[in-house]
Order: C-alpha cells, then sequence, then structure tokens
C-alpha cells in the first residue's frame, strides 16, 4: 500500500481508510460505512443527489476546479440515449500522484461515488479510464469490481434498490493528452487522443456520443462521503465556494515529499513548514507551482499569505490546479525548469493544432539552446512573445498549459536568463547540459 | 424554413439561416475569413486556428470555422488581435514548412503562399534547424513530401469521409505527426487524386503533373470527362497543345470537385504513342499511310458505288461520339445511304424504362437528386467502382442529410457500410416495408434490370406509393446520347419509331453486308472475322476493328472536339476542345467530308456541331434544353418521351442485346488500354 | 493469431466491455495487453487487432503510433524507465537517467546487446511525492538513488 507518513496537519476524508489493514478490500470498506452513501442516495430523488452535491461546494479535483453539481446538472437526464459516467484517472500532470494513492488504497470509495453519480442521472454503466503507465491499478480495480459484483454492489438490481449498473476499467497507454476530457472520450472510443469540438460538451455528447458525466477520480471520491454526512458538512470544511478538502502532493525540494489530504484554504506557508517539514537543507524558496506543471509559477514573495484554494490562486494569477505542488529552492535554474516543462509539452502534444504542435517545439529548441549557452539576447523576448502566442489559440487547454509557466518564468525569472548571457551557461549548478531526449 | 439569424460581421449586417457557421456567414457579404483545415462539406477540424475571430461577449478568440451564428452575435475579423494571431500562425506554420517555392508543384497556387501574402509577417523570427524527410511515393498517382505538410487533415478527410476509403491516416503525434498510407509505405486505394488537389500546400502531388510545368502557364478549359456515364466535368490544364493536368477546383459541373481517377488522371490516352495520325487504306492485303484527300475519297467513291448497285450497308455508332456526331451519322445512314441498319453497344435498358414510365417524365433522377432525395436504392450494381460520380453522391448525401441508402446487389459494395439495409441478390421485394416508409426514393438499376424484369421494378416503385425517381446506369460517356440520338434500328432520334426492320451490332458483324461503316466503337474485338465487303473505321488508334478495316480514318478524341454529351441521367454537357488535334479529325468533320464528297452535303447540312445542335433541339424529343444553361457549360436534363414509346407502336426491343462492361475504376473499354496512368495503377497491383 | 487463455478471456471480456457496434473501444488496451504478452507490436498483430475491432489496419497504426507506450520494436526484458520530469529532476532525476544510461552502456530507447535492459527517459509516471522514481516494466520503484539503482540493475541482472 503506497502512501506517506500521514501529517497531524490533514483532515482525513477521502483517505480515512489509508492505513487500514487491507483497506483497498470490500470488507474493509463494508466494516467502516462502505457503501452506505449509495443506499441513502438510492432512496432519494436525482434532484436531491445533484442538490446535495451542490450544496458541498465540490469542484472538479481534475485540474479546472469546475462546480461539479453544477457539471451534473447538465446531463439531459430524460434524453432516450443511455448515460455514461466515466472516470479520468489519467493523471499526468507534473507533480500529481494523487489519484493514483485514492485507487490503490481505496477503490470501492471511488466506485461508491460513481455509483451515486449513476443515480444522479440514471446512467447504468461507466467507465474508469486509467493511465497505462499505472498497469498495476488496473488489477487493484478489477479486483474491487468483481468484489463489488460478487457482494451484490455491481449488476442488476444493486442490492434490491431496482438500480442496475455496470463499471468497466479502461486503460490508456502513454499520453497526457488523453486526461483533457474530450481526447480520453476519444482514447475511450478507441482512437487516437485527438480533443473534440466542444460544444457539445461531455454532458451532452460524452462517451459514444451519449450524455455523460466525467470527473477526476478524487471528484467521485469525495462523493460518497457528501451523501454520508451531508453536502453541508463537506462545504463547512473549506472556504466559501470551495468545499471539503484537497489531495496535496508535495514535491521538489521539500523534506517531507508526500500525499496530504488537506482543507481546501490550508496556508501555503504552514503546508511547506509544518505539513512538508521544510524546504531541503535548509534552503530558502525560489518558486512555487500549487497545482501541476501547467499553472503560473509563483515567486517566494507571491507565495506569502497565500491559501490552497481556487481563490486564493487565482488572484495571484495562478491555479489550484490538481494539487500538484512543486517546490523549488533557491538553487533551482528557471531556465533548465521551463526547458523541462516544455520538453513535456512538446512530447505531449497531440499534434492537432498548429500552435501547439510548432509552439512547443520551437520553444523547446530555443529553451534548449539557450541553457546551454547559446542563447541570445533577444531569444529572451522571443520565448515570451511565443508562449503568448499560443496563449488561448490552441484547440484545447494544453497549448495554454504548455504557455503559462513559461510566461510566468520569462517574466518573474528574467534575470536568470540573463544570467545564461553573461558567460554563465548555467550559473545555478555544476552540470550545464542537460539530458534531452 | 426556420427563421433567418442576424449578426453583425465587421460592422455589416448578415442574415443567414440558424445553424450556418460564421466562417460561411462571413462569406454571403463578402469577408473572407481565412482558413486550411476548414472545407466545405468535410467535418470540421478547427486544427490551424487561421479563423480565430473577435466576438462581442466571449473571452477568448473564437475559430469562425466551428461557431455557429447566433442572433444578435457581433463579429470582427479585421482587429489588431486577430491580424496579429492569424500573422503568428502562419510563422509557426513556416517555422518547419520548407521554403522551396520555386520548386514546388504547388508555387502559385499554394494556399500557405497566398495566407503568408496576405496575412504574413515579413520575416521569420525562427533560426532553429527545419525538420526533414525525404519525399515518398505513395502510388503511381500520388507524391508525398512530410515536410511540406500543414497537417490540415483535409487530404485524410477528403479520402475517408468523400470518397468513403479511408486510405490516409495520421500517424504519430505532436511534431511527428503524419500523414502515412493504408498499407506499408503505400496507397491501396481509388487512386482517385481528390487528396492532392485539396491540399493547400504541395505536400501531395500528382506523379502525372509534377514538375511538368508551373501552374500559371496553362490554359484551363472546362470539358466532360470521357470515361464513364457520369459525365463529370474535368477542366483540363494545357500547355503548347498538351494536356498537362485534370481538376475541377472551380467545382462546377455537376460533380462538384469530384473526379475519379479517369477524370482526373486518364486523359493521357490522347498523346499515346499508337494514337493513329494519319489515314490508313488498305493496299495488297496492308494498310498503308495515305492523305485525308485519297482516305476520304476512296471511302465516298466506295460509299457511292454499293449505293447505286444496291448493296447493303451496316452501320455501328459509338458511346463515346457527340450527340452531334451521332445524330449526324444516324441521318446519314437513313437518309444518305437508306439503310436502317445502324446499331451501338447497348449498356442499359432506357428504352423499357421510358416506356414503363409511360411518359411521367417527373421520374428520372439527375445527380443532384442522389445527394438530396432522402433515400435511395441501388440495384445490380457496385456503385463505388462503376459509377464513382453517383455513388459519391449518395455517401454526401449520406453524410449531409442521413439519407436511406438501401443495396441490393448479388456481391459486397462499399455502400454496405453505412446501407440501411442490405440484401444480397436481387430480392428488392423484401425491403418494401421498409421502402413504403421513405418520404421518397431514387432507385438505380444496371444492366441485370431491363425488360420485363425492369417492367416489374417500374410496378414495385408504383406500388409503394411514394415519389419514385430512377437512374438507368449506362456504360460510358455517351451512351444514353446514342439511344437518344437514335442509334438502333428500332429507333429514331428522340423514341420515335422507326417502322422498319434493321440489323443489331451482332447481326452487322456477321452478316455479309457491302459495307460496314464504324464510328469509334470495337465491335471486332476477341478475334471476330469481319464479314462485309468494305470496312470503314474511325478511331482514334488500330483497334481489332480498325486491324480489320479497308480504311481507317484517324478521329479526334472527345479532348479535342466540341459538341454535347448526355450522361447516364440524361443530362446534356458542353465539351469544349482542350487541344488540337495531331492528325486526326473529330468524327462530324470526317463524316461532313465524305458527306460532301458523296454530294450529300445539302441533305445532312453543315457539319459544325452548334448548327447540329440546334437542329437536335429542334427535331429531338427532350432536347429542347435551355441554350444558356448549356451556353454557360452547366447541365441540363433531357425530358426525352410523354407517352409510351414500345407498347403503342408494336416495336420490339431487344433487352437481350444489352450487356454493361461492368468496368471498374481502372478499366474504360478499349480506350483505357491506352491510358498509361489507368496501366501503371493495374500493373503495379499485379506486382504486389 | 493465437494468446494464451488469460488473455484470450481477458480479450473477451473487453470486448464485451463496450456498446453494441463500438468494439473499436477496446483498440487500445488489447494492443497493451498483447504487448505485454509478445514483447512489442508486431504488423501481424496490428492485423489480428484490426480484426477483432473492426478497423482497418491503418485506424490500428494510427492509434498505436499516437501512444507512447505502444512500440513496434522489441524493448530490453527489463525497461527500465527513468522520470526526468520536473518534480523528479528536482531530485535528480536527470542524474539517475545519466547513471542508468552510463551503466548499461545505452541511450534512450536503446537495447543492450544481450537484451537484458532497454532505457528510456520518460515523462512524468506519476511518483512525484516520492521522487526520483523510475519504473522497471511495470513496477515502479522510489526515491531511487544512482546506488540503489545499481543494486536493483546488478540483481535483475542476475535473475537472467
Ligand atoms: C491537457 C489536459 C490534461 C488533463 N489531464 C487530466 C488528468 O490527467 N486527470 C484529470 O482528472 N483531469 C485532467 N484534465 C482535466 C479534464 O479535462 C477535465 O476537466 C476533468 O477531468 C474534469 O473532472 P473534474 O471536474 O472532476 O475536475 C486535463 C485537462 C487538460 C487540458
Ligand atoms: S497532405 Fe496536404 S491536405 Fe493532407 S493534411 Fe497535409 S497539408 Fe493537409
Ligand atoms: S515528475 Fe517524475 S513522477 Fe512526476
Amino acid at each position: 500500500m503506497l502512501f506517506n507518513q500521514p501529517s497531524p496537519l490533514e483532515t482525513k476524508v477521502l483517505t480515512r481508510r489509508f492505513g487500514l489493514p487491507n483497506s483497498a478490500s470490500i470488507d474493509t470498506y463494508l466494516a467502516t460505512e462502505g457503501y452506505q452513501a449509495f443506499l441513502k442516495a438510492a432512496k432519494m430523488t436525482p434532484e436531491q443527489i445533484i442538490e446535495e452535491v451542490k450544496v458541498s461546494n465540490l469542484r472538479g479535483r481534475g485540474g479546472a476546479g469546475f462546480p461539479t453539481g453544477m457539471k451534473w446538472g447538465f446531463v439531459p437526464r430524460t434524453s432516450p440515449k443511455p448515460k455514461y459516467i466515466v472516470v479520468n484517472g489519467d493523471e499526468s500532470e507534473p507533480g500529481t500522484c494523487k489519484d493514483r494513492v485514492l485507487i490503490e488504497n481505496d477503490p470501492h470509495q471511488l466506485i461508491e461515488g460513481v455509483l451515486i453519480a449513476g443515480l444522479s442521472v440514471d446512467a447504468h454503466a461507466g467507465y474508469i479510464y486509467i493511465r497505462g503507465e499505472y498497469r498495476y491499478l488496473i488489477e487493484v480495480v478489477e479486483k474491487a469490481l468483481a468484489e463489488a459484483y460478487e457482494k451484490g454492489w455491481l449488476g442488476k438490481n444493486i442490492q434490491g434498490t431496482g438500480f442496475d449498473f455496470d463499471l468497466y476499467a479502461h486503460t490508456g497507454a502513454g499520453a497526457y493528452e488523453c486526461g483533457e476530457e474530450s481526447a480520453l472520450l476519444e482514447s475511450l472510443e478507441g482512437k487516437r487522443g485527438i480533443p473534440r469540438i466542444r460544444p457539445p460538451f461531455p454532458a451532452v455528447a460524452g462517451a459514444f456520443q451519449c450524455p455523460t458525466i466525467l470527473n477526476n477520480v478524487e471528484t467521485f471520491c469525495a462523493v460518497p462521503a457528501i451523501l454520508r454526512d451531508g453536502g453541508a458538512a463537506f462545504a463547512a470544511l473549506g472556504i466559501p465556494k470551495s468545499g471539503g478538502t484537497k489531495m496535496t502532493c508535495l514535491t521538489g525540494h521539500i523534506n517531507k515529499p508526500g500525499v496530504y489530504e488537506l482543507k481546501l484554504g490550508f496556508p501555503v506557508k504552514q503546508m511547506i513548514e509544518e505539513v512538508g517539514g521544510g524546504i531541503r537543507n535548509g534552503k530558502k524558496l525560489k518558486a512555487f507551482i500549487p497545482g501541476g506543471s501547467s499553472c503560473p509559477v509563483l515567486t517566494a514573495a507571491e507565495v506569502e499569505g497565500a491559501t490552497m484554494d481556487y481563490d486564493s490562486m487565482a488572484s495571484r494569477k495562478t491555479m489550484l490546479g490538481s494539487g500538484g505542488v512543486i517546490i523549488m529552492d533557491e538553487d533551482t535554474c528557471m531556465v533548465k525548469a521551463a526547458l523541462r516543462i516544455m520538453r513535456f509539452y512538446a512530447h505531449e502534444s497531440c499534434g492537432w493544432c498548429i500552435p501547439c504542435r510548432e509552439g512547443t517545439t520551437w520553444l523547446k529548441k530555443i529553451l534548449t539552446r539557450f541553457h546551454e549557452g547559446q542563447g541570445t539576447r533577444t531569444d529572451i523576448d522571443l520565448i515570451g512573445d511565443i508562449a503568448k502566442n499560443m496563449l488561448g489559440r490552441t484547440f484545447c487547454p494544453l497549448g495554454d498549459a504548455a504557455a503559462m509557466p513559461t510566461i510566468s518564468i520569462v517574466e518573474k525569472f528574467r534575470h536568470e536568463f540573463e544570467d545564461h548571457l553573461n558567460g554563465k551557461p548555467c550559473p545555478y549548478e555544476n552540470t550545464g547540459s542537460m539530458v534531452t531526449v | 424554413m426556420a427563421a433567418l439569424i442576424n449578426l453583425t460581421i465587421d460592422g455589416r449586417a448578415v442574415k443567414v439561416p440558424p445553424q450556418t457557421l460564421v466562417i460561411d456567414a462571413a462569406k454571403t457579404v463578402g469577408i473572407e475569413i481565412p482558413a486550411f483545415c476548414y472545407y466545405e462539406g468535410l467535418s470540421l477540424a478547427a486544427a490551424c486556428r487561421m479563423c480565430l475571430v473577435e466576438v462581442e461577449k466571449m473571452p477568448k478568440m473564437m475559430t469562425a470555422c466551428t461557431l455557429p451564428v447566433s442572433e444578435g452575435m457581433v463579429v470582427r475579423t479585421e482587429t489588431e488581435q486577430v491580424k496579429q494571431a492569424r500573422k503568428y500562425t502562419l510563422e509557426f506554420l513556416l517555422t518547419n514548412h520548407p521554403l522551396d517555392c520555386p520548386v514546388c508543384d504547388k508555387g502559385g497556387e499554394c494556399e500557405l503562399q497566398d495566407m503568408a501574402f496576405r496575412y504574413g509577417a515579413g520575416e521569420s523570427r525562427y533560426t532553429e534547424e527545419k525538420v526533414h524527410t525525404p519525399e515518398k511515393q505513395f502510388s503511381p498517382v500520388v507524391f508525398f513530401d512530410a515536410p511540406r505538410c500543414i497537417l490540415c487533415f483535409r487530404c485524410v478527410r477528403v479520402c475517408n469521409e468523400g470518397l468513403g476509403v479511408g486510405a490516409l491516416g495520421v500517424i504519430n503525434r505532436g511534431v511527428a505527426s503524419e500523414i502515412a498510407p493504408n498499407v506499408g509505405d503505400h496507397l491501396e486505394c481509388d487512386e482517385c487524386g481528390a487528396c492532392i488537389d485539396i491540399c493547400p500546400v504541395g505536400a501531395l502531388t500528382s506523379g502525372a503533373y509534377r514538375y511538368h510545368t508551373r501552374p500559371w502557364e496553362m490554359t484551363h478549359t472546362g470539358t466532360i470527362c470521357t470515361h464513364c456515364g457520369d459525365g463529370c466535368k474535368t477542366t483540363l490544364g494545357t500547355r503548347n497543345d498538351q494536356i498537362i493536368r485534370g481538376n475541377n477546383r472551380d467545382r462546377s459541373g455537376i460533380n462538384g470537385e469530384f473526379l475519379c481517377i479517369k477524370g482526373r488522371y486518364a486523359f493521357d490516352f490522347y498523346d499515346h504513342p499508337e494514337r493513329l495520325q494519319s489515314p490508313l487504306l488498305r493496299v495488297n492485303g496492308k494498310l498503308e499511310e495515305v492523305s485525308w484527300a485519297k482516305a476520304l475519297q476512296v471511302v465516298a467513291q466506295k460509299f457511292t458505288q454499293t449505293l447505286a448497285d444496291g448493296g447493303s450497308f451496316g452501320v455501328i455508332g459509338s458511346n463515346h461520339t457527340t450527340n452531334e456526331e451521332n445524330f449526324y451519322l444516324q441521318k446519314f445512314a437513313r437518309q444518305v445511304l437508306r439503310t436502317n441498319h445502324i446499331d451501338h453497344h447497348r449498356t442499359g435498358d432506357v428504352v423499357t424504362l421510358l416506356d414503363a414510365l409511360s411518359g411521367k417524365t417527373t421520374q428520372l433522377a439527375t445527380v443532384q437528386d442522389l445527394y438530396e432525395r432522402k433515400a435511395v436504392l441501388v440495384l445490380g450494381a457496385d456503385l463505388a467502382l462503376e459509377h464513382p460520380l453517383l455513388s459519391y453522391q449518395v455517401r454526401a448525401n449520406y453524410r449531409h442529410h442521413q439519407a436511406h441508402v438501401y443495396v441490393v446487389t448479388p456481391q459486397e459494395v462499399r455502400e454496405d457500410k453505412y446501407a440501411a439495409a442490405t440484401v444480397r441478390g436481387r430480392d428488392y421485394e423484401s425491403l418494401r416495408d421498409k421502402l413504403k416508409a421513405e418520404p421518397e426514393l431514387v432507385i438505380l438499376f444496371d444492366d441485370s434490370y431491363k425488360g420485363e424484369d425492369l417492367r416489374k421494378l417500374v410496378d414495385f416503385a408504383e406500388s409503394l406509393a411514394i415519389p419514385v425517381k430512377f437512374i438507368c446506369l449506362l456504360d460510358y460517356a455517351n451512351s444514353r446520347g446514342a439511344v437518344d440520338m437514335g442509334l438502333t434500328p428500332e429507333l429514331l432520334p428522340g423514341y420515335q419509331p422507326s417502322g422498319q426492320p434493321g440489323m443489331h451490332v451482332d447481326e452487322m458483324i456477321t452478316a455479309e453486308l457491302s459495307a460496314l461503316w464504324v464510328v469509334g466503337a470495337n465491335p471486332l474485338k476477341g478475334a471476330v472475322q469481319r464479314k462485309a465487303g468494305f470496312l470503314v473505321v474511325q478511331d482514334m488508334f488500330l483497334t481489332e476493328t480498325a486491324q480489320q478495316a479497308d480504311v481507317v480514318l484517324p478521329a479526334a478524341s472527345a479532348y479535342e472536339k466540341n459538341g454535347t454529351v448526355t450522361n447516364t441521367s440524361g443530362e446534356v454537357q458542353r465539351l469544349t476542345r482542350a487541344v488540337n488535334t495531331m492528325g486526326a479529325k473529330p468524327d462530324l468533320e470526317i463524316m461532313g467530308f465524305l458527306a460532301r464528297d458523296m454530294g450529300a452535303a445539302a441533305t445532312l447540312g453543315p457539319w459544325v456541331p452548334e448548327t447540329v445542335f440546334a437542329e437536335i433541339r429542334q427535331t429531338v424529343r427532350g432536347y429542347e434544353i435551355p441554350m444558356p444553361v448549356m451556353a454557360t457549360g452547366g447541365a441540363a436534363q433531357t425530358v426525352p418521351v410523354k407517352g409510351r414509346i414500345v407498347v403503342d407502336s408494336g416495336v420490339e426491343f431487344r433487352p437481350d442485346l444489352i450487356h454493361s462492361d461492368h468496368n471498374g475504376l481502372f478499366a474504360s473499354g478499349t480506350l483505357g488500354r491506352y491510358s498509361k496512368v489507368l496501366n501503371s495503377v493495374l500493373e503495379n497491383r499485379l506486382n504486389r | 493469431m493465437t494468446f494464451s487463455p488469460q488473455l484470450e478471456a481477458r480479450f473477451d471480456k473487453l470486448l464485451k466491455s463496450y456498446p453494441p457496434g463500438r468494439q473499436r473501444s477496446a483498440m487500445v488496451p488489447m494492443l497493451l495487453y498483447a504487448q505485454d504478452e509478445i514483447g512489442r507490436i508486431t504488423d501481424e498483430l496490428v492485423n489480428e487487432v484490426a480484426t477483432r475491432t473492426g478497423c482497418t489496419p491503418l485506424q490500428v497504426n494510427e492509434v498505436l503510433s499516437y501512444y507512447s507506450m505502444l512500440h513496434t520494436k522489441p524493448l530490453g526484458k527489463y525497461h527500465i524507465q527513468v522520470c526526468t520530469n520536473i518534480s523528479c529532476l528536482l531530485r535528480d532525476g536527470d542524474k539517475l537517467y545519466e547513471h542508468t544510461c552510463k551503466k548499461l552502456g545505452i541511450g534512450h530507447k536503446e537495447v543492450t546487446a544481450d537484451g537484458q535492459f532497454s532505457v528510456e527517459e520518460v515523462e512524468c509516471i506519476g511518483a512525484c511525492s516520492w521522487a526520483p522514481a523510475i519504473q522497471v516494466n511495470y513496477d515502479f520503484h522510489h526515491h531511487v538513488t544512482p546506488e540503489k539503482l545499481d543494486q536493483l540493475l546488478d540483481g535483475l541482472g542476475k535473475k537472467q
């Protein structure tokens, strides 16, 4: 079972079973109030379920933070077409490794969340899409599904409620873009992970062109608690408009990296110092990414007073994102960081649209040259400018995801680029070069 | 019709139907929003991002190619932000595009060049290395230069959606994305070349055209493809009296942009080395080249002599020659040679169809009907192979209007894939309930439905009690015109019963006629020995029939003459000369000279296509078509009969003589043998 | 093509997981699971998957060339995938990758002469809080140091 030493500062809602013996088994689950929320929901009307989720202020945990209850409300429940529930377990955003622990330690919580979503829109089938690299989780999920079928928590007439639901595990095979919801649906249909033109959104035309609820793993995992304890209780855990807890992955130059469940609105400083045990080797903070490599980078100064929630981050022109916190200490070369991030996006661009396909590669080439000490002064502005020419113009948000960190690094750490020009190929570390694919 | 939507584009009021895309709405008021990947009729891609525009109340720029209009929408297409975005999208595109315009086939008609000129940046800020990969040959016809490709996916979409072939795909991802053929390193497809023509840049080029010329050095002539009966318009690009390429990018004609390999590339028979350039006369058993004057004189004398001797004539006409030529030929036969032994190779039972419809002239479908009518029933034919345009129309109708397509064929056909119902064999009756429920129907049938079977089919259609239209499938460019113009012993032009017995093709070639005159046909193929005392053949090549002739008169091809032809759905279109004849003459001219030399010119009238056509318009039922349509290169459907033909007149029409060659995509009767492109494709397949 | 009974059973189950007429959905899982069994994606496998999912081989190739975990070239018995993405990089994932290459004497996507090992520099594998991380085939190894890596590789090498 994979998880780190818990922190006393955590609020354990989604992770409440972590650490229990056989936490992933249905027996453990049933012994700890498991599937009770489903039974409760089965007695409610779909409107009531959706209302409860709305009250909880649950916002999507996949990165965009869209209010979940509202999203479920968009599904035309009375459409004659079948409806589907799709779980986004593609988790590929650099810095993010929370869905993995949720699935591994408590798969039934996810299944229960999906069942409740199914009730809310009259869906009878669902798919859990898991990135190919998490191959072992396919086995974990399939085992859990088998247990659930065996014990009558999936299949026909679940526990005498009259509700039928079939759930399947589906694997990806290495593609970040397949985390983008419409690309995921294409991938689920056996196609290249090219996003779809929207509208229509998945709520109306999702899996197999049918109405679909598509959410992140963590989002679904929050649902049983919401139904069990009530939306208001969940909402009260967070701050106004951002309910509940957030699985937060502390990564980078920190003493106690790990995945921690923190209340929304948790102070960043406290998170770094107390939950994470402070910056490694007593160094100072240089840069902070709140939610995966797609988010604009914050400087140490900007982090002052920030809290881990959607609004606080938005007011700092960045995003809470997926909860992948990346901490960079004072010795970090920001040019190198920008380059590594861009290499990722160039590798993952699906290639459909021009600005993303060509822009990421062009930036990767310039940044590589720059980091190797072959940059020129005009390159600095050019880098920022290319990124700005991608921003808001690409087919899907991957282009923005590549542009935003780059723009912020050029703007906020311009002096580091200048330093690279001043005869110091890379002033921040001994090895000037970087492995390149 | 739903109420129109009002919006404003660049300050101008626009009114368009709901669901119209902003890019199309802009066109209606003459505002062009640039785009690479948007292509009318194909699925939307929104990949190139060239069409980004500002829309009031929307936070980001929107792609005009995917945005449907809405009431009160305010769109701006020329703001600083929009212009800047276009400029930098082009900059992105050009980062990996080789700037080899001077040697690129597309130079001068390249959409990327045009866009760079109109919207581009003066210089590129790109100084990194470009990706380079060598050019590939996908097939005898298709070459691919990956670095030039801008990944607009038009080729993939047109092949998949338009043609229903799906021979092109996209492999890899990101910058490594590349267009790929369907079988290993090569294409196995219809070789229609649609991908090449639709490519906005020079990424896909044609084996036939590449490196031959610069586009601006060509003259363009719109004419009609001479191969199958569908009657596609093809625009021939010529230089120095040579045809260099065929396409229909201006979308004129009944086929819009569609062309199959034959229309696009198989014009190349015209300069085949075996093309006859001089008349031939049999001297001491051998064919020798002689002058035109000599050859015409020999024929005129022989014909005059035979007439005087009371000898018998037979005349076999063509499925390729123009209406004017066919009309003139039958007139020549009937009025000058005084014979009713006149016929041609019949490929479908138009006569029975018209008779069974007993003059209900609204029951004849056009090519456009196949795109518009709600349901289509295909009987017998492998449409995609034998009638590429009709199949394209049906497919487009299915894609754009969700038309219901029913297939009743002996073998698997491409239409099966999307058919609402498929029956193997001939039992269309089993579809009765489904067809009855359709609001309307077009029935296409091939030569396996003729005579009594065809009458039953028409009765069946009648019994459905819905509006039904028909297309009788015919083989060649002017098969329909041959029947319309009376190239049969039973019927005069306009389906008037001739009232006299006459021989059919098979009888003429086995009868001991004094003289047999074959114009553009090859009845003696398959080692049939000639029986006629004197054999005159007009043809482009020394066919099996020509080899046995006494006199061979080299004829011009369809691309070397003016006139009209009538396609399988009865639509009359104009042929326009694209190149000049090399030693050969149009059949009409040859016949005219013979008439002159026989002193029959006054009887037959001038051998000028326009004059003959004027006579056809006046005398042939159904050909009273509007001249402006013809003059502007349009198609007008003939409405041939207003009453019964056979039953009322007692004519016995012989359906048993009808047989179609069922030419596939790479065959075109005798003519096809002389096309390098068709042969190279066939050879290529054999060698695989 | 024949597969092990377990894989056939898995395929059967997969094909039944999607709505009627949507067998194409099984394509990516089928390719990945088949690759697990036969080591790489062969032309024969492409044709087989095409047949079973009702697609053309081109459609299968379009898909397989898109996904970075599907490969047509053989890999080593132990495929060492070292993450150098940002969270791992910050904890010396790049040095770990260089070390791996040096130790095995091969570079990115190369295979040792004896076919035992191959190396790939990979993007984030979802082990960011336990960085630097590697995957050997599907097995994760967390908090990897050059020393731990040496031990691991030596151990695997002995297993042969
Ligand atoms: C390039 C890209 C990658 C994404 N990757 C993921 C991912 O790995 N997991 C995820 O849950 N959402 C991801 N998303 C967000 C999804 O598109 C979608 O918003 C989310 O799954 C919706 O679920 P939620 O409302 O529960 O957050 C990604 C989005 C983009 C644009
Ligand atoms: S080959 Fe041409 S048409 Fe096809 S995608 Fe490339 S640029 Fe577009
Ligand atoms: S950055 Fe290495 S696992 Fe995420």
